[in-house]
């Protein structure tokens, strides 16, 4: 079988696996959410039930896929090794690079299954709200409810997950699942402080402190870049080339973690 | 047996918390405690600790300002603080600093007179000053500014200089100019006034705004009434030697046709000759430049 083809069996293979395990499940709680929420919303926000519904669509897609990815990412390899069918999976003709690259591939789609989904729920019932509002008012929105405009935060939620979950499997090919989630966790959160230790010269006299944040600073993945969800709400003009070379700059540092995963992975003795 | 039994347990437990929790609430409940609080009152830390959702907390922060403003306004508390009104709204305008109803209605809510706000134009300005910093071609925020120096301060000359500024910004509607005029010559005058909001009630774009300046609108409609009311009152009471007792005097003596009610719906109050809004009337209070200048 060539690798691709072993790859794409185990990616199917993790996403039946995660299916089973009911993953799909919070698909129905964000729906429960957004549903609850637009028709609450309506009586507390002051007319801004679009904007909060917007906002809270796109930080819950964002936020599910997060728990997502961590939660299952860690486990990936970890429960294998755990079960001990690692040992037939590997008398088995795959190598080492296709299983961990199979395991990454098949969560990357259990992600986009639940990103369109919850995507696709999102929009209907922002165009649903729509449709209580006033013409003269929609008329002077600067974007509909609806605007596709917004897919763009989506497609970088969507990478910006993709590394979530590299970092993920990253951990789990030498680490417990518990320090696993505290270091992807961990590292997902300093990601977004990214400019302050960029700035970090600014409160510190030391300067070797100030070096070492600014090494930090270029090192450790930057999470806040792909966080355009404000810019899409006001319908504010994202540059095309923001969003290629941050996309590009996620693509590179997944394969990065995926090339470190493969070679840990692969000197790992499971005798 | 007990494929029956853990169902009937399970709904003789669900109802005894049913019924205990009924129980409890005739019971009465514990004394307030401190009221609202604002734990995290600094916008930068808050800003730090929301990592990538800004705005969905903006948003969980204006909720709150909405709350405490129509809680208060409508609680029947003597001691009505709107003391975390501008704290809530600085928060939020911090976590979102696009956020345009909350610099518009926040002013208009920190503005309003007391009992129905907590009357801070100073605020008011602050909060829309800080958001023309963010967005400094947004023209709706300086004409905000202009009618909290209207308003509240009655202060034509600042007001219209606003106005002024407000129709050189890109996407200002062409009426602006003629405003700033209007504002700067006949500033204070009750026409100028229902101008104004018959502008905003054009070019609303938020059911919000649309019903205050309906409001307003009734408002002034309320004072031209209320002053039509005190010529006939004044007539009567020249002819009498006294004021009418009430409505019904005046109706019977054919001065007016029946019960009169405030453009609300609300009958006016007549007492010892004096007309007045109710108490009761949501057309309270009235704007304080129109009524000192008829």
């Amino acid at each position: 079988m060539s690798a691709p083809r072993t790859i794409a069996t185990v990616a199917v293979s993790v996403f039946r696996e995660s299916v089973r395990d009911k993953v799909l499940y919070n698909l129905v709680a964000f729906a429960v959410l957004l549903m609850a929420a637009s028709y609450l919303l309506g009586q507390l926000t002051a007319g801004q039930d679009i904007k909060i519904i917007k906002d809270l669509g796109l930080a819950a897609i964002a936020t599910f896929g997060l728990m997502i990815a961590v939660f299952i990412g860690i486990g990936l390899v970890w429960k294998e090794v755990e079960r001990r069918s690692i040992y037939s999976l590997l008398t088995k003709p795959l190598s080492r690079a296709e299983f961990i690259l199979g395991k990454y591939c098949g969560l990357g789609l259990t992600l986009v299954v639940n990103v369109v989904v919850m995507v696709v729920a999102w929009y209907a019932v922002l165009a649903y709200m729509a449709t209580s509002v006033s013409p003269e008012v929609r008329a002077s929105w600067a974007a509909p409810a609806a605007d596709p405009a917004m897919l763009r935060a989506v497609g970088l939620i969507l990478v910006e997950l993709m590394l979530v979950t590299a970092l993920a499997l990253f951990f789990s090919t030498f680490s417990s699942p518990f320090l696993s989630a505290g270091l992807t966790l961990g590292l997902w959160v300093i990601g977004h402080f990214n400019a302050d230790l960029k700035n970090f010269e600014a409160v510190v006299d030391s300067r070797a402190a100030a070096w070492l944040a600014q090494g930090l600073y270029y090192v450790l993945p930057n999470f806040s870049a792909f966080d355009i969800k404000q810019q899409v709400v006001y319908a504010q003009p994202v540059p095309a080339g923001y969003l290629a070379s941050t996309a590009l700059y996620g693509a590179v540092y997944i394969a990065l973690l995926l090339v470190a995963s493969v070679a840990v992975f692969s000197r790992r003795d499971f005798k | 047996m007990r494929r029956v039994l853990t169902p009937v347990l399970l709904v003789l437990l669900l109802a005894s918390a049913v019924g205990l929790q009924a129980m409890r609430e005739r019971g009465g409940e514990l004394p307030a405690g401190h009221g609202e609080v604002l734990y995290v009152r600094s916008p930068e830390a808050l800003r730090r600790m929301s990592l990538s959702y800004h705005s969905l907390l903006a948003d969980v922060y204006w909720i709150r300002a909405v709350q405490v403003y129509g809680g208060t306004k409508l609680g029947r508390m003597p001691d009505r603080s709107y003391g975390l009104l501008y704290p809530l709204l600085d928060l939020t305008t911090s976590l979102d600093p696009y956020f345009d109803v909350a610099y518009q209605f926040g002013a208009l809510f920190l503005a309003e007179l007391p009992p129905g706000g907590p009357g801070r134009p100073d605020q008011a300005i602050a909060l829309l000053q800080k958001g023309v910093r963010a967005q400094p071609d947004d023209w709706h925020l300086y004409q905000a500014i202009g009618f909290v120096h209207y308003w509240s301060y009655q202060d034509y000359a600042v007001a219209a200089d606003w106005f002024k500024r407000a129709s050189r910004l890109p996407g200002a509607p062409t009426w602006m100019e003629p405003l700033a005029a209007v504002t700067l010559a006949e500033g204070g005058n009750r026409t100028a006034s229902r101008l104004m909001w018959q502008q905003i009630l054009r070019t609303a774009t938020d059911d919000w705004f649309r019903t205050e300046a309906e409001r307003r609108l009734k408002q002034l409609d309320a004072m031209d009434q209320m002053d039509t009311l005190r010529r006939v009152v004044a007539t009567f009471q020249a002819r009498q030697g006294r004021p009418p007792a009430d409505w019904a005097e005046l109706v019977r003596a054919g001065y007016i046709r029946g019960t009169v009610a405030d453009p609300a719906g609300v009958p006016y109050r007549l007492e010892r000759g004096v007309v007045s809004l109710d108490p009761d009337s949501r057309l309270l209070p009235l704007p304080k430049e129109a009524e000192a200048r008829p």
